[in-house]
C-alpha cells in the first residue's frame, strides 16, 4: 500500500479539512483488511520452568545500560525482592514475580513480566506524535526524539508497561522493554534475557510456529498446562505469548482484557470526524439564514405598517 | 510595567489612558493596594517558586505521579473541567449568532472572553504536566500521530482557541480605537462561531473519549462507549452553568461600567438560561442511564463505586436539573444562581471521578494517587493568574459594555 497517500488523506480527515474529499478516493485501506506482520517474531514463556533465578533481570539491564545495576550473584542471592509483586520502572525494563503455587505450595511459580508488544499496541494508537512503532519483525519501538512526555501511552497500555523517568527534569523518556531491537535488527541476535535463561524457560522464534509449539506442548502434557496460550488473542493477540499450570489470574495476568484490539475502541469516534465537519456547518448556516430571513421579513412587515398608518 | 516610566514621558496620555485607567503611575500604583490583591500576592508568593521548582527539578520531587498513576489533577482538574468549563464562548455563541437569540448578546463577549482565558490556561497548566513542556508544538508541526485522540485535541484546542481570539478581537480595536480592523474581525465573527461549534462538539467529546482506550483501567460504571456524548452534553451544561456565574458575579463587580445596567433584564436572561440547563442536565441524565443499560452495568451499583455514581448522577444531574426547573417556573433567580454553582461543582466531581477517583480502581489503596501539596499549589497559582488577566482586561476593554465610540455590533 502506498502508505505515504493514506496517511496523509488520513490526517487531513484527521483534521476535518478533507471532509468533501474523503468521498473521492478510491480503495480506502483499512487496518482491519490489512494482512498485518505474517512474519513477526515472539516469545513462548512457559511458566513451569522458570527457576526465578533473575538472570534474566540481569542481562536486560546489562545489555541495555540501565542504572542501579547489581552483579549477577546478587541477583541470585536476592529473594527477599519476592515479597511485593513488582512492574516495570524506568531502570528496569523486565521483571521476575513470584506466586504462590495452589497445586503444590513447596513450588512456587514464577512469571517473568515485560512488554508484551502488541499486534496493535495501545501505546502506539494513543501517542499524538506517533513515537511508537509496531515493528513488522515484531518489537514495538518508541523514538524518545519526538516524545513530548504526555504520558498517554502509559495509561493506554492494558498491561501496565510503560514507565517514565519522573526524575529527570529536562529530558524525560518512557522506558519499556524494546525486545532488544538493537540486537535482532543489527546483528540477528535472540534477546538478551532469552539467552541467558539457564532452563530455557523462553522460546523465541516466529510468532506462527510458537503457536504450533504451544499447542504441542499442552496436547503432549496432559495436566501440566491449562488450556490456554496468554497473548494468543488478548487484545488482539501480542507477540510475547505465556503458558502456564494454573489458571492465569492466580498468577498476576489480567484475563478481563478481552480479543478487541485497545486501538479499535477510538475509532467510531475517530470517523466522526469528518462528518461533523459537513454537517454541523450546512445546519449552522441554514439556521441563520432562516434567521436572517426571518428578521428581514419581520422589518418589512413593520415597514408596511407604518407607511400604511402613514397613508392614513 | 518596569519601562513605565520611560514610555510615559513620550505617549503619557495613551500609556495613562489605556494601561492605568487614565491614572498617573503613581496613582494606579496606590488603587492597587486592595484586600483582594493582597490575597493574590501571597498567592503569587508561594506559587510562583513551586512554578520553577517544577520547571527546574521535574515532575517526580514535584508530584506524586507515578508509572501506575501517569495523570493527576493537573490533567483531571486543570485540562479536563478547565476546558469542558469553558464552554460557555461556544454556547452562547451559538445561542447569538446561529440561533439569533438577540436578549442574549450582551452575554456573547464575557462567555468569549472567560472561554479565550480557560482554554488558554488550560494550556498552561497543560505545560507544567508535559515532562518535555517545550515541545508543545510537536503534534503540529513535527510529527503527526493521527491515529490518537489526544491528536485530535491538540490541534482541535489549538484550532479553537484561535477562533475565540477572532471572537474576542472586536473588543480589542475597540479598546485601540483601530476602526478599520474592528470592522474585519466583526466580519469574521460568524464564521469563527461555526468553525468553532464543529471545534467544541469534536474536542469536547474527545476529551471523553480519550479513556475509551482504559476499558481495563475506569471503572465499568464509568467507562462507556457513550463517553463522547456525556462529554459533551456536561461541557454544554457546564457552559451555561459559567455563564450564569460569571454574568452574575461580573455585572455586580463591575458594576461601574455599565452605564445602563438593568438587573431586570440580567434577571431575565439568567432565567433562559436556567430553562436551558435544566433542558440538557435533564438530557445529560436520561443519556446517562441509557449509558447505563447500554453497558448493562447495572449490578455495579449496589458498590462503593456505585454509591458514588449514585451520587453524581442524581446528586449532581437530577438534583440540579429539578432545582433549575422549580426555580424557573417560580421566578426564584438567586435559586438559580447558586444552583449554578452546584452544577458547576458536579461537573468537577465528574472530571475527577473519570480521570482519578475510578480511575485504576483495580489498585490496591496504596498504589492508588492523591495529589501532592505543589500540584494543588500549581493549579490555585494558574487559576489566579487567569482571574487576573481576566480583571486587568475587564478593566479595559468593552466586554459588558457597547463602546459609545462604536455601532453596536450587528449579526
Amino acid at each position: 500500500m502506498d502508505t505515504s497517500r493514506r496517511d496523509f488523506i488520513r490526517v487531513l480527515t484527521g483534521l476535518g479539512v478533507t471532509a468533501s474529499l474523503s468521498g473521492v478516493g478510491t480503495a480506502r485501506a483499512d487496518s482491519g483488511v490489512l494482512p498485518g506482520f505474517p512474519n513477526q517474531f515472539g516469545v513462548l514463556v512457559d511458566t513451569t520452568v522458570c527457576i526465578g533465578c533473575r538472570r534474566c533481570e540481569w542481562a536486560c539491564k546489562e545489555w541495555n545500560k540501565l542504572p542501579n545495576q547489581k552483579t549477577l550473584r546478587e541477583y541470585e542471592r536476592d529473594q527477599s525482592v519476592f515479597q511485593k509483586v513488582r512492574r516495570t520502572h524506568d531502570d528496569t525494563y523486565t521483571v521476575v514475580n513470584r506466586f504462590e503455587n495452589p497445586r503444590d505450595p513447596s513450588k512456587p511459580i514464577y512469571v517473568k513480566k515485560q512488554c508484551m508488544h502488541c499486534y496493535e499496541p495501545g501505546c502506539a494508537s494513543s501517542c499524538f506524535v506517533k513515537a511508537f512503532t509496531k515493528r513488522p519483525i515484531g518489537p514495538v519501538t518508541y523514538d524518545a526524539s519526538l516524545c513530548v512526555g504526555c504520558r498517554y501511552c502509559m495509561a493506554a497500555c492494558p498491561f501496565d508497561i510503560p514507565a517514565y523517568q519522573y526524575y529527570n527534569p529536562w529530558t524525560p523518556e518512557v522506558t519499556k522493554c524494546t525486545f532488544c531491537f538493537d540486537r535482532s535488527s543489527q546483528e540477528g541476535q535472540i534477546p538478551a534475557c532469552v539467552s541467558i535463561c539457564p532452563v530455557e524457560t523462553m522460546t523465541f522464534g516466529k510468532r506462527t510456529e510458537l503457536i504450533d509449539l504451544a499447542r504441542k506442548k499442552i496436547g503432549d502434557n496432559p495436566g501440566r498446562y491449562v488450556n490456554h496460550i496468554y497473548g494468543e488473542h488478548e487484545v488482539g493477540g501480542t507477540s510475547w505469548m505465556y503458558l502456564s499450570a494454573v489458571p492465569f489470574e492466580k498468577i498476576g495476568f489480567r484475563t478481563d482484557l478481552g480479543n478487541v484490539p485497545i486501538p479499535t475502541m477510538s475509532k467510531p469516534f475517530l470517523s466522526l470526524v469528518s462528518p461533523v465537519f459537513i454537517v454541523v456547518p450546512a445546519l449552522a448556516m441554514g439556521l441563520y439564514s432562516f434567521k436572517k430571513r426571518r428578521d428581514q421579513l419581520e422589518k418589512d412587515d413593520l415597514k408596511k405598517a407604518l407607511e400604511k398608518k402613514e397613508a392614513k | 510595567m518596569d519601562s513605565a516610566p520611560v514610555t510615559m514621558k513620550l505617549e503619557s496620555s495613551w500609556v495613562q489612558d489605556k494601561l492605568f485607567l487614565g491614572m498617573t503611575w503613581n496613582d494606579y500604583l496606590r488603587s492597587q493596594f486592595t484586600k483582594f490583591n493582597a490575597v493574590v500576592a501571597i498567592i503569587l508568593l508561594v506559587g510562583i517558586p513551586v512554578i520553577i521548582y517544577r520547571l527546574v527539578f521535574g515532575l517526580g520531587p514535584s508530584t506524586n505521579l507515578s508509572d501506575n498513576n501517569p495523570w493527576g489533577i493537573w490533567i483531571g482538574f486543570d485540562m479536563l473541567c478547565g476546558v469542558a468549563l469553558a464552554a460557555g464562548g461556544f454556547v452562547i455563541g451559538t445561542a447569538v449568532h446561529i440561533f439569533g437569540m438577540k436578549e442574549y448578546s450582551f452575554l456573547f463577549r464575557p462567555a468569549v472572553l472567560t472561554g479565550f482565558l480557560g482554554y488558554l490556561f488550560a494550556i498552561i497548566a497543560l505545560t507544567f504536566d508535559l515532562g518535555r513542556y517545550y515541545r508543545l508544538p510537536y503534534p503540529m508541526f513535527v510529527s503527526w500521530g493521527v491515529s490518537s485522540v489526544l491528536f485530535l485535541v491538540a490541534w482541535h484546542v489549538a484550532l479553537y482557541l484561535s477562533c475565540q481570539f477572532v471572537e474576542w478581537c472586536p473588543a480589542i480595536f475597540e479598546w485601540l480605537n483601530m476602526k478599520k480592523a474592528r470592522k474585519i474581525f466583526i466580519k469574521a465573527t460568524l464564521g469563527a462561531t461555526i468553525f468553532g461549534v464543529c471545534l467544541s462538539m469534536l474536542h469536547q467529546s474527545a476529551l471523553g473519549s480519550i479513556f475509551l482506550l482504559m476499558p481495563e483501567k475506569l471503572h465499568p460504571l464509568w467507562y462507556s462507549d457513550y463517553i463522547p456524548l456525556f462529554f459533551f452534553m456536561s461541557a454544554v451544561v457546564g457552559g451555561i452553568a459559567m455563564t450564569i456565574m460569571e454574568s452574575s458575579l461580573s455585572h455586580r463587580i463591575f458594576s461601574k461600567q455599565i452605564k445602563d445596567h438593568d438587573p431586570e433584564h440580567l434577571d431575565r436572561v439568567t432565567l433562559g438560561l436556567g430553562k436551558a440547563a435544566s433542558v440538557c442536565l435533564f438530557a445529560y441524565f436520561f443519556m446517562k442511564v441509557i449509558g447505563l443499560a447500554h453497558g448493562n452495568t447495572w449490578s455495579y451499583l449496589d458498590s462503593s463505586y456505585g454509591y458514588l455514581y449514585l451520587v453524581e448522577v442524581l446528586g449532581f444531574v437530577l438534583l440540579p436539573a429539578l432545582i433549575f426547573m422549580y426555580a424557573v417556573q417560580n421566578n426564584l433567580v438567586n435559586w438559580v444562581r447558586n444552583c449554578a454553582i452546584f452544577t458547576v461543582l458536579g461537573i468537577i466531581f465528574n472530571r475527577l471521578n473519570h480521570s482519578i477517583i475510578a480511575f485504576n480502581w483495580h489498585l490496591p489503596l496504596d498504589e492508588r494517587y492523591y495529589p501532592h501539596w505543589m500540584e494543588v499549589v500549581l493549579s490555585v497559582t494558574v487559576i489566579t493568574i487567569g482571574i487576573l488577566t481576566f480583571q486587568w482586561i475587564m478593566n479595559r476593554m468593552p466586554i459588558l459594555y457597547d463602546h459609545p465610540d462604536f455601532e453596536p455590533e450587528n449579526h
